[in-house]
């Protein structure tokens, strides 16, 4: 091997060419700005944030937002779930307690739709499937909408669909967020790591 | 049960399933001091993962150890900080 190519070492440098004082004056200080900047960066720790958007009201519809947001709470995590549309009957105190789970449509249903477009035949649905919920130890929705208020979940209920469904803000259960919009919404997407529409 | 840990406090979760084993069990650390170690009786099959899980994300918990005995699985969670 040829050592004519050999880079030069570290010693071989010119001394009187190694440092210039201004310019190791100007990293130095380059270093203790960045350094600043990134410490500034870190004081919101490592929280993570989450947003949901909830958009269906049926009873089946209603437990992935509950669930996926009370569990990130307990992990500690900011959370924020958007109710808009037919997503606000889950914050709404009455309404809340009689969603229904869709017998017409549901190809997991064990009936035919024509079987299933009989009247009472969602309230059946349902009934089975609050049966079921119940032998599974599985929460209700209120219990569930109760622990995320109290784990720090903060329920929001969109403004203008609260409007347009001719709701009240004293409908809704104590707690939620009402007077947001699609702005708040997007602002709080921004700013997680974690987004998800349901 | 008699366990090789010197537990603070038991918490009952048997017949709940998912998400209650985890969020009950944030809220009983929360009650706890750094140190103190809480045993988590379940009979949810997927608390095993879920605790993992659950531990691993987050600050000031450590999961110690889960065993699993017939349909029952207990967990230990120490509160480090």
């Amino acid at each position: 091997m040829s050592t004519d190519n050999q880079p030069k070492s570290v010693d071989d440098a010119d001394p009187d060419a190694a440092f210039d004082p201004a310019e190791l004056q100007a990293l130095r200080e380059r270093v203790d700005e960045l350094e600043a900047s990134l410490a500034d960066n870190d004081t919101g720790d490592d929280q993570k944030k989450m947003t949901i958007v909830a958009t269906q009201g049926s009873f089946d519809m209603a437990y992935p937002p509950l669930i996926l947001g009370s569990t990130a709470a307990a992990f500690g995590w900011d959370v924020v779930v958007f109710h808009t549309f037919w997503g606000l009957d889950i914050l709404h105190e009455e309404k809340s307690k009689n969603l229904k789970l869709s017998a017409v449509g549901n190809p997991n249903m064990p009936v035919p739709n024509a079987v299933a477009a009989i009247p009472g035949m969602d309230r059946m649905a349902t009934r089975m499937m609050e049966k079921k919920i119940d032998e599974n130890g599985t929460a209700t929705i209120e219990e569930l909408i109760d622990l995320s208020l109290e784990s720090g979940v903060d329920l929001q209920a969109c403004q203008m669909t609260i409007e347009l469904m001719d709701y009240d803000e004293n409908d809704f259960y104590d707690g939620v967020t009402t007077g947001v919009g699609a702005a708040t919404a997007l602002q709080h997407m921004a700013e997680s790591d974690i987004q998800l529409l349901v | 049960m008699s366990s090789q840990y010197d537990t603070t406090e038991t918490l009952d979760v048997k017949g709940q399933s998912c998400p209650m084993p985890i969020v009950k069990t944030k809220q009983a650390i929360d009650d706890l001091e750094a140190g103190d170690i809480l045993e988590v009786v379940a009979t949810d099959s997927g608390s095993i993962s879920d605790i993992q899980g659950w531990a691993d994300g987050t600050n000031g918990v450590e999961l110690l150890d889960q065993v699993e005995d017939s349909d029952l699985y207990t967990h230990y969670v120490e509160k480090t900080e």
